[in-house]
């Protein structure tokens, strides 16, 4: 469904230039739920971004289904997005609109008549058991009601794709759980394509398929979950290790900090 | 001199301050005054709204960051909004007489006074609307070009809807600033509450009718702030 091609994505020039993503290449099957780990400034959301072209690719091919992205022009792409969905980590829906409008507003970009837009919004919004709020404001709800309302958003157009940019990492463990089962629950009843990027590798664990590892830009390793389950099997870089292990180890031994000099610090 | 004195005072000492009778005798005077001070808020600021929101928009859209890059025309026209910005007011009503001749066939009077006032509200608000816009930040911008949003709907649809309440406050600053801009209008003839109070009250000595002026220019800002704060809040969902 998803497939990258020798991606590269370069910011800025000269001095300052800096590659967040370094000659990746990635194929995402259909219906599956995909992972992308790493640490910050690993590139993850940099390569999330260049799926759907919102960071456009320095080198390298972009395919969705078929349609190779990097090869389209603004309204050709325009019109492909309507078929990709996407989640944020700090939700970006319009304050100023409900939650039925916020929902609304992806049918009105994708050309959905008036009178069919708000009874479809209406659907996706009992998809994610909040139709009850659709008159709320997103300044009244809790941080799991937006993510679940800007998933609602997301889907309401039937997108074949669903790009999912830290989806859990501004909520609380118990919503992280709520989110992800919905987005479980929305990957196996609709089939849709998961991309999710997340540093969590409890949230990986929870509900991917497969995992791409990312260090420093590139792809480090990729592995399936079910792999974990295999007796002897070990990601094969340092990092994978690191994260599958996901604890948090203090090295209780160092020298203790002087009070005298933290004071006199501050 | 005590303080009743210099504020009520006038000029050959009698404490005839708020002399009702004299009053009475301007009342036509005022009210018309009155109507010249809103017929200048009511062009200016309108056009100042109607075209200094596409101008502010174009300044967010054209800089380095924004939704259509093009920084060399950007800082062409960013530096001639600042420019008009620079100058004083009463210095632009003058500057662009041939304009303002152009325009309404006329350098005196009301409508002579509402063309560089005008002029002046354009690039005061576009700058007001390409900061409150800014402000926004990146978020929802991204979440609707990931919707496959065009320029125009972002802007229509989600730049301008969320800026609403800080573009009613905005609104809301221009105005009050602009009742005292037109208190100069008496250079050109322009009238107004302001010329008024500056006409009879500074220049005729008569305290008391400028007082009264005055009053009527505080009670109008505070109706102005009053209502423009009540719509801002009622738009404001945060």
């Amino acid at each position: 469904m998803i497939r990258l091609e020798n991606v590269t994505t370069t910011f800025g020039q000269g001095q300052e230039k800096f590659t967040a993503v370094k000659d990746v290449s990635l194929e995402i099957t259909a219906g599956s739920i995909h992972g992308i780990i790493g640490f910050s400034g690993a590139g993850k959301s940099t390569l999330l971004r260049n799926i759907n072209l919102l960071q456009r690719p320095t080198a390298g091919q972009v395919f969705v289904d078929g349609t190779e992205l990097t090869g389209l022009n603004e309204s050709e792409l325009r019109k492909q997005r309507h078929d990709i969905g996407m989640i944020f980590q700090h939700f970006n829906l319009l304050n100023n609109r409900t939650a039925l409008q916020n929902v609304e507003l992806n049918l009105k970009f994708a050309g959905v008549a008036k009178n069919e837009r708000r009874k479809r919004a209406l659907e996706a919004l009992a998809i994610v058991d909040l139709a009850d709020k659709a008159n709320a404001y997103p300044g009244q709800l809790s941080g799991g009601q937006k993510q679940r309302i800007s998933i609602a958003r997301a889907l309401v157009t039937e997108p074949k794709v669903l790009l999912c940019d830290e989806p859990t990492s501004a909520v609380d463990p118990r919503t992280t759980t709520s989110v992800l089962q919905y987005l479980s629950d929305i990957n196996s009843s609709l089939g849709i394509t998961t991309v999710i990027v997340t540093h969590e590798m409890n949230v990986i664990k929870a509900i991917a398929d497969r995992v791409s590892v990312m260090e420093d830009g590139a792809v480090v390793e990729e592995f399936a979950l079910s792999s974990l389950q295999e007796p002897g099997f070990e990601p094969v870089t340092p990092i994978g290790r690191y994260l599958i292990s996901d604890e948090i180890t203090l090295n209780r031994t160092s020298k203790p900090v002087s009070s005298a000099a933290h004071i006199a610090r501050v | 001199m005590n303080f009743t004195s210099i504020v009520l005072g006038t000029s050959n000492g009698s404490a005839a301050a708020f002399n009702f009778g004299r009053i009475v005798e301007l009342a036509p005077e005022i009210w018309v005054a009155m109507a010249q001070t809103f017929a200048m808020l009511l062009v200016a600021i309108p056009i100042a709204i109607l075209l200094g929101t596409p101008l502010g928009i174009w300044l967010f859209s054209m800089s380095p960051n924004g939704l259509r890059p093009r920084p060399r025309l950007h800082r062409v026209v960013d530096g001639i909004v600042n420019t008009i910005r620079s100058f004083p007011f009463l210095i632009l009503l003058i500057a662009i007489i041939p304009f303002t001749r152009f325009v309404v066939g006329t350098t005196i009077g009301t409508a002579a006074v509402i063309v560089p006032l005008t002029i002046n509200a354009i690039p005061y608000f576009a700058r007001f609307v390409e900061q409150n816009i800014s402000q926004l930040g990146n978020g929802v911008v991204e979440a609707a070009q990931a919707m496959g949003a065009t320029r125009g709907q972002i802007i229509r649809e989600v730049l301008l809807v969320e800026a609403r309440p800080a573009l009613l406050s905005s609104i809301t600053i221009m105005t009050v600033s602009f009742i005292s801009y037109s208190a100069m209008a008496g250079l050109v003839g322009g009238g107004g509450i302001g010329d008024f109070a500056i006409r009879y009250g500074y220049y005729r000595y008569e305290t008391g009718v400028m007082l009264l002026a005055i009053i009527l220019m505080i009670l109008l800002v505070h109706a102005v702030q009053f209502v423009g704060s009540r719509l801002s809040r009622a738009a404001d969902k945060r």
